[in-house]
């Protein structure tokens, strides 16, 4: 495997190979990811200011789940997607495009440009079951440690890795 | 366009157009090592025994010759220590730090810039890597805990990994990113981890990014090695900063803005070429305007580079590298500055740190250049500069979002300063600012015009949707973070 049996995007040392969220609204989602074999984040309470649910939507299977941060299920998850799920289908294509939601949770929309309507009801079609495994302490630790990233200090000393990132002007 | 116009500090296209020597050669015998990383080293094929193999016959005749060699034998036994792993990152990092000063020579022709400054005394580098020995390395278990999770990505190869095994860099990123003297090794790792985490499982991706993922593999592992990472300090300098321009770097959870400057000595000495940067760890979803906002009360240069002022430094720490390590109580706002008058009249006469024996690696070249009198073109959606009948590829897409500099503003442009880079086989133009013809008038656009602030009417409305979406995430965490 000399120079040329590669392509330019496999020689180069700044492929992109993520592109960065779109910006969105973030106070009904705080928190979405595509991680673990989910869709999963996190859902601001429209009634209780101090309280969050945990959703989740599993690839391929579509199993859901969905709670309060206090591990009281979610009373509208019992046997569909309730309106967090929903929520969190609707941000995470703002912030990912339905294409690349689409493609991790391996769901195929009808055809023409998906959105977060056609993905949920693609899902839902298939009767997905409640996914009793309950990632949910894990996914909140994981919201956690994201907001964590808020705390830490900017520094000046020079973070030569960084030029294997440059900026783009892509989006999702 | 001129060539050898050394007054003007422009640039000989037709040097960059000449093969460099050598060049493929190590290439090729990194792109076999980095190909046998794709199916992984756990029990290695007769063809990537002797990709590995090729490695060591590469850094032949240099000092890692019997360590390289027996890490092949190791390797090809399917029975490769983690010492092992590391001997062969330092290989490839030998092989592309030749390819590094090979081209990092033609381009100092073709720019015609003074050579790099050498060390101050073979004495006082010495003290340096003395230095960097003696001093105790921090967060060891921490370390030892990363080049165990890389040698572990090296066995599995990039179509064996699945979530749970890039999983394993969570804890130890987390662990590592409070703590400033572990920051550089944490965010390579965070952001690494984070695009193998996107790309899960393996086993079914469409393509893999074989140069970059073993660029950031070896180099991950290299910075494993106590002592590694230490920055060598170079005292501190007094005197005028005039900036060119910024780049920024971003991955998912970090944010770096590199201001590219020329520095004048008060004492009269020679100008120098220098960077002042700043970086932060970010949630993903701070994007765009969000970016300079969390940079920029940590660095007041960016606030000048927006006004375009020069600023004053009195005693600023300066590493061995030509990078500021900048502190706001060390500098004060100066007199208006022009980056494009800077570049006309100062930038050819710079010199240049040299780069550090691991920093040197391509896509480390990032070298301030005034582009004049080219055409721009446009192939297959692609802009390039036609400079004297030598044609140059322009990288719009490295301009940040959040500032007023765009693709058509450089299609349109005259006159452009900008950063030549290296990368896939050819040069590649960044720009940093262009000047173009509105009305009759020649009118500058600088990429990173936003990084202080702006009264763009866009740039308004960026910096109220990244206020917002801050806010939020802020009033989130103080309400669950720390209960
Ligand atoms: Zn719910």
């Amino acid at each position: 495997m000399g120079v040329g049996a590669l392509s330019v995007w496999e020689q180069s040392s700044t492929a992109r190979v993520m592109a960065p969220a779109r910006p969105r609204k973030l106070a009904k989602v705080p928190f979405v990811e595509l991680a673990d074999g989910r869709l999963q984040g996190v859902v601001s309470s429209g009634s209780d200011i101090g309280r969050v649910y945990v959703s989740s939507v599993a690839a391929r299977t579509y199993a859901f789940a969905c709670s309060t941060n206090n591990n009281r299920p979610c009373g509208g998850a019992r046997g569909v997607f309730c309106k967090h799920i929903q929520a969190l289908v609707a941000e995470a294509v703002l912030q990912y495009g339905a294409e690349r939601v689409a493609r991790y949770l391996a769901v195929e929309p009808p055809d023409g440009d998906p959105d977060a309507q056609a993905l949920t009801a693609a899902m839902t079609a298939t009767r997905p079951v409640k996914d009793d495994s309950s990632a949910a302490a894990q996914v909140f630790s994981r919201f956690l440690r994201h907001l964590a990233y808020l705390e830490l200090a900017p520094v000046t000393s020079p973070l030569p890795e960084m030029q294997w990132f440059p900026a783009t002007r892509a989006v999702a | 366009m001129v060539p050898g116009d050394a007054g003007g500090g422009l640039m000989r296209g037709d040097l960059l157009a000449d093969p460099v020597e050598g060049l493929d050669e190590a290439l090729a015998a990194v792109d076999a090592f980095d190909g046998a990383l794709v199916a992984g080293l756990l029990r290695p094929g007769a063809a990537q025994a002797a990709a590995v193999a090729g490695l060591a016959e590469a850094v032949a005749g240099t000092p890692l010759t019997a360590r390289v060699a027996e890490a092949a034998g190791r390797v090809a036994g399917g029975a490769a220590g983690e010492e092992h792993f590391v001997a062969l990152a330092a290989a490839r990092g030998a092989l592309l730090g030749s390819v590094h000063d090979a081209l990092a020579l033609r381009i100092d022709e073709a720019v015609g810039r003074p050579t790099p400054e050498e060390e101050s005394s073979p004495a006082a580098a010495e003290d340096k890597s003395s230095q960097a020995v003696a001093r105790p390395e921090h967060g060891a278990n921490l370390l030892a805990a990363a080049r165990s999770w890389l040698c572990d990505l090296a066995r599995s190869g990039w179509r064996g990994i699945d979530h749970e095994s890039v999983a394993g860099a969570a804890p130890v990123v987390s662990a590592m990113l409070p703590d400033p003297e572990l920051r550089r090794r944490a965010t390579l790792l965070d952001g690494f981890a984070a695009e193998l985490a996107a790309s899960c499982p393996g086993a079914t991706l469409e393509r893999v990014p074989v140069r970059r993922w073993a660029d950031l593999w070896s180099r991950a592992l290299l910075l494993t090695v106590p002592g590694s990472a230490v920055e060598r300090s170079d005292g501190s300098v007094t005197g005028r900063l005039l900036p060119l321009g910024v780049d920024v770097q971003e991955h998912a959870t970090a944010v770096q803005a590199q201001v590219h400057a020329v520095f004048e000595p008060a004492d009269g000495g020679a100008p120098r070429l220098v960077r002042a940067g700043v970086s932060a760890p970010k949630p993903d979803t701070v994007v765009g305007a969000g970016l300079w906002q969390l940079l920029r009360p940590r660095m007041s240069l960016l606030g000048a580079v927006s006004e375009g002022r020069s600023m004053e430094l009195d005693a600023m720490p300066v590493t061995a590298e030509g990078d500021l390590v900048w502190d706001d109580e060390r500098a004060r706002a100066g007199e208006p500055a022009d980056p494009f008058a800077t570049a006309r009249v100062r930038l050819s006469a710079a010199t240049a740190a040299r780069v550090a024996p691991l920093d040197r690696h391509p896509v480390r070249i990032a070298v301030p250049v005034l582009l004049e009198g080219y055409a721009a073109h446009s192939e297959e959606g692609r802009l390039a500069f036609d400079l004297a009948g030598q044609r140059l590829a322009v990288d719009t897409d490295r301009m940040p979002a959040a500032g007023p500099l765009t693709p058509e503003a450089v299609a349109a442009s005259h006159a452009c300063v900008g950063l030549l880079r290296w990368d896939a086989g050819e040069f590649i133009l960044q720009p940093l600012a262009v000047e173009t013809t509105v009305r009759k008038k020649t009118v500058a656009v600088h990429a990173g015009a936003w990084a202080g602030g702006t009264t763009d009417k866009a740039g308004v409305r960026a910096e109220k949707a990244a206020t917002d979406a801050v806010a939020v995430l802020r009033e989130r965490a103080g309400r669950l973070l720390r209960k």
